[in-house]
């Protein structure tokens, strides 16, 4: 190739230039820094950029500068910084396809002393038609990285006295090949401070890059260059010759190709490289990939590719290149699509997973799992309300009921609901449920001190399991079991909201009013409801009524039914406020647990200011409990037919339940009071007895 | 969308404070710092013994008429500060857990990296990210 002399001018030019690059003050011209930018301002494509350093690095192997191509012509103006430099580059570039026909380099002169001084340009390094290829895996005229091992290498070569070995233009494009060498011992110059320093120093093109170029001589086009290039998409491929070297480097730290390499082990290795902790930081968090501190061997090629790569001068990414993933990376693949990788995506793909990966494929996939988890978490801490209503159990309970009135048959579908209900531990009403089937049981029992007719306990346990009913529509409803404590009194404050709608329902199952669902409830209660108005369930006023002419038996039902819902709420609330009242009121009144709910609903339904007798309560309320069965088994059939409309009024009328199972709670507490009034009252009534006496 | 957030280490300097830029980050920087009483009061308080049991998210801290203070405080005695506006109501508890779940898990990941001397400015790209998802949107 010819000699270019550069004018004087030019050569004042590039001087300048050459000094504005010469950052360091060392005469060098850093192929990071400065000179890139130069060369990127020139806004040249990146193939003539490369190229453009490719030169330079040959140059600076060949222990010469090669200027050749600067300026073919002198004529041009002296550029200006931009435009100029494009031109030169083009040029330059232009004649590289010259150049590589011409004589081989005439040196190997092992790597000087890291002068490069392409502007000052004097001789000429012919290059020589290497055979042997580093060829240009290519990659890369969009992206400079790969070419780092390849120059390397060829440096390396050169240095070596192997002038065959410049870029062999001729040599097929093939992987980087004959790295390994060269790039030990330029590794070995990351510890040594001064050979490391020309390292950065020639880098920005890869000799693959230059090779690319070389062996495009045919091409002398850039495009042709592009092309050739474009077949490697991947620029941060690992080569063949440098995945063997990395492996060869793991070995030294650990023996064990499928183990890993600890952090701290990592760390110094990769201190060596005299980078900047910083950038060593932002390596190693792209490159471990499971974050696990430790190095398998498909992080540690990655971030060893990546720190030769910024070791050339190359930005780190912001993320791991796809073919940088652990999963792509694989000994025998040199040739991985791209696609196959997916930059987000974690390693789940089973090609090419070598067994090193094995260790932190689990890893990296526990992690994930256990990100999850914790959301679900945070998920189910959020407390689910959960409605009571009726069920179908409750409604199957009553259709059974009605169809044979056949106790024994009720019962033993209900007697298996108990059990069913108790495992419905999820739903906190279930809970509450179940922890009121203790109570409910108590109920039973209560029921059965007092009389063992079957229907009663038949209806306690229908109640129980109606109770338990709702548990399992709401088990439909809602998922996580939250803890009964917080849903207590969560559900209790809508308790009373559906105790409220639901005597509303049973009252009349249409409540319009009280409760605001529009309950498509069949008019079981309607006759109740008409009893019920009475029973003054604040809410229920509405929805009551049309259906006074059901049979009059319904009307005493009201009250029972407004007890058995009462019930229900009660067993539906949560057992420790129920509870509580419950020891309280057993112990002012005495009465069995069934006792204190229906009694302030009865003493709504007919005064309030009568204090009953609690004996009074459990047979009335018995004796109101099948009769609030009855209406409440007329319900489903009603309802049966639409699925919908049962689901509305399942949920409706579990609002209403926990409206009553509040109002009686609060019912409870006002009784409670009272009987103390009555208690004192009675003392002074006693006091003033004997002195009436006297 | 937390307005400032700040990771304070065992001996109460800060690793790591981020702040809406637009706001007068000063102000932040003293609530972050008048917040750390609030965290060791309320990590005395459960007592030395019940370490396992005292539970890493600290809840609300305080609230000013601006805004709200949120701590965590993770078993190694670093805590996390996120501090969002009284304004965003939004926000529920559920979110600010996750939040300072998802600091947690990056802190980690920081605290992982080989590089990374404990006690140092924490300047982890990764980590910058995460932050920058969660701070409001400077308009």
């Amino acid at each position: 190739m010819e000699t270019l002399t550069l004018s004087d001018v030019e050569q004042k030019y590039y001087s300048d230039l050459f000094v504005y690059c010469d950052t360091d003050n060392t005469k060098k011209v850093a192929s990071s820094g400065r000179v890139r930018d130069l060369f990127r301002a020139a806004q040249l494509p990146n193939e003539v950029v490369l190229q453009v350093t490719l030169r330079f690095s040959i140059c600076q192997a060949g222990g010469g500068c090669v200027c050749e191509g600067l300026r073919e012509g002198d004529d041009l103006p002296l550029p200006r910084f931009a435009v100029g430099k494009n031109e030169q580059e083009v040029r330059h570039a232009a004649l590289y396809p010259d150049s590589e026909n011409q004589a081989p380099y005439s040196g190997v002169i092992p790597r000087p002393p890291g002068r490069v001084q392409p502007k000052k340009a004097a001789t000429h390094e012919p290059l020589q038609p290497c055979p042997d290829t580093t060829s240009p895996v290519g990659s890369p005229t969009q992206s400079p990285p790969t070419s780092p091992h390849t120059w390397r290498k060829h440096q390396r070569q050169a240095s070596g006295g192997n002038s065959e070995r410049q870029p062999a233009q001729s040599g097929p494009v093939t992987g980087d090949g004959m790295w390994s060498p060269p790039v030990q011992e330029s590794w070995v110059s990351f510890t040594d401070t001064p050979p490391s320093s020309t390292l950065p120093t020639v880098h920005p093109s890869s000799v693959q890059e230059s090779t690319t170029i070389r062996t495009a001589a045919s091409a002398t086009t850039s495009n042709e260059l592009q092309r050739q290039s474009s077949s490697y998409d991947d620029p941060w491929k690992i080569t063949d010759e440098q995945r063997q070297y990395y492996i060869n480097q793991f070995k030294t730290i650990q023996p064990d190709l499928n183990g890993f390499i600890p952090g701290s082990a990592a760390k110094e290795f990769f201190t060596k490289s005299k980078l900047p902790i910083l950038e060593l930081s932002h390596i190693w968090e792209l490159s471990d990939f499971d974050k696990d501190g430790a190095l398998t061997l498909d992080e540690f090629c990655a971030a060893f590719h990546l720190v030769v790569a910024r070791k050339n001068g190359y930005d780190l990414p912001e993320k791991l290149p796809e073919s940088l993933m652990p999963k792509l990376i694989d000994l025998d693949d040199s040739a991985e699509v791209p696609d196959q990788v997916q930059d987000v995506g974690y390693p789940n793909s089973p090609v090419e997973v070598t067994p090193n990966k094995s260790p932190s494929m689990p890893s990296l996939n526990q992690n994930w799992p256990e990100l999850n988890q914790s959301n679900e978490d945070t998920a189910i801490v959020h407390p689910v309300p959960i409605r009571m209503t009726p069920s179908k159990i409750h409604m199957q309970e009553m259709e059974l009921k009605r169809t044979g009135s056949d106790h024994a048959h009720p019962t033993s579908p209900l007697m298996a609901k108990p059990p069913e209900l108790s495992e419905e531990n999820k739903l906190p009403n279930s809970i509450k449920f179940g922890a009121s089937n203790p109570v409910g049981d108590g109920y039973s029992s209560s029921d059965s001190f007092t009389s063992d007719q079957e229907p009663i306990a038949s209806v306690v346990t229908r109640q129980r399991s109606h109770s338990g009913t709702s548990p399992e529509g709401l088990k439909a409803v809602a998922p996580p079991p939250p803890p009964p404590r917080p849903h207590a009194s969560h559900s209790r404050s809508s308790s009373l909201d559906m105790n409220r709608s639901f005597t509303a329902v049973p009252a009349g199952q249409q409540q319009t009013g009280v409760v605001p669902y529009a309950p498509a409830v069949p008019p079981r209660p309607q006759p109740t409801q008409a009893a019920g108005s009475h029973a003054h369930r604040p809410a229920d006023g509405d929805g009551l009524g049309p259906h006074a002419s059901t049979s009059p038996q319904q009307i005493p039902e009201q009250p029972n039914f407004a007890d058995f819902s009462q019930f229900q709420a009660f067993a539906v609330e949560q057992p420790s406020e129920e509870t509580e009242k419950h020891a309280e009121g057993a112990q002012t009144k005495g009465a069995t647990p069934l006792a204190p709910p229906p009694k302030p609903v009865r003493r709504r339904l007919k005064s309030e200011d009568e204090l009953r007798p609690e004996a009074e309560e459990p047979p009335q309320k018995q004796n109101v409990v099948p009769a609030v069965l009855s209406t409440q088994l007329s319900i489903p059939r009603s309802v049966g037919k639409d699925k919908k409309a049962i689901q509305a009024s399942i949920r409706r009328n579990k609002e209403t339940n926990t409206v009553l199972a509040r109002l009686n709670s609060e019912l409870q507490q006002q009784l409670k009071d009272l009987l103390e009034e009555r208690i004192s009252l009675e003392v002074q009534l006693e006091q003033l007895r004997p002195f009436s006496h006297l | 969308m937390a307005v400032c957030i700040a990771v304070v280490a065992k001996e109460n300097y800060p690793l790591y404070i981020r702040s809406v830029p637009s706001e007068n980050e000063l102000k932040f920087h003293y609530t972050v710092h008048t917040s750390l009483d609030v965290v060791e009061e309320k990590v005395s308080a459960v007592g030395k013994v019940l370490v396992d049991q005292r539970e890493l998210y600290l809840g609300l801290l305080y609230p000013t008429e601006d805004y709200k203070v949120y701590g965590y405080v993770t078993n190694s005695k670093v805590k996390f500060v996120i501090v969002v506006e009284s304004s965003n109501t939004s926000l529920r508890d559920n979110e600010i857990r996750s939040m300072f779940r998802k600091l947690h898990n990056s802190f980690t990941d920081v605290m992982c990296n080989p590089f990374y001397n404990p006690g140092d400015l924490i300047q982890s790209k990764a980590f910058d990210s995460v932050v920058s998802s969660m701070m409001v949107q400077a308009c």
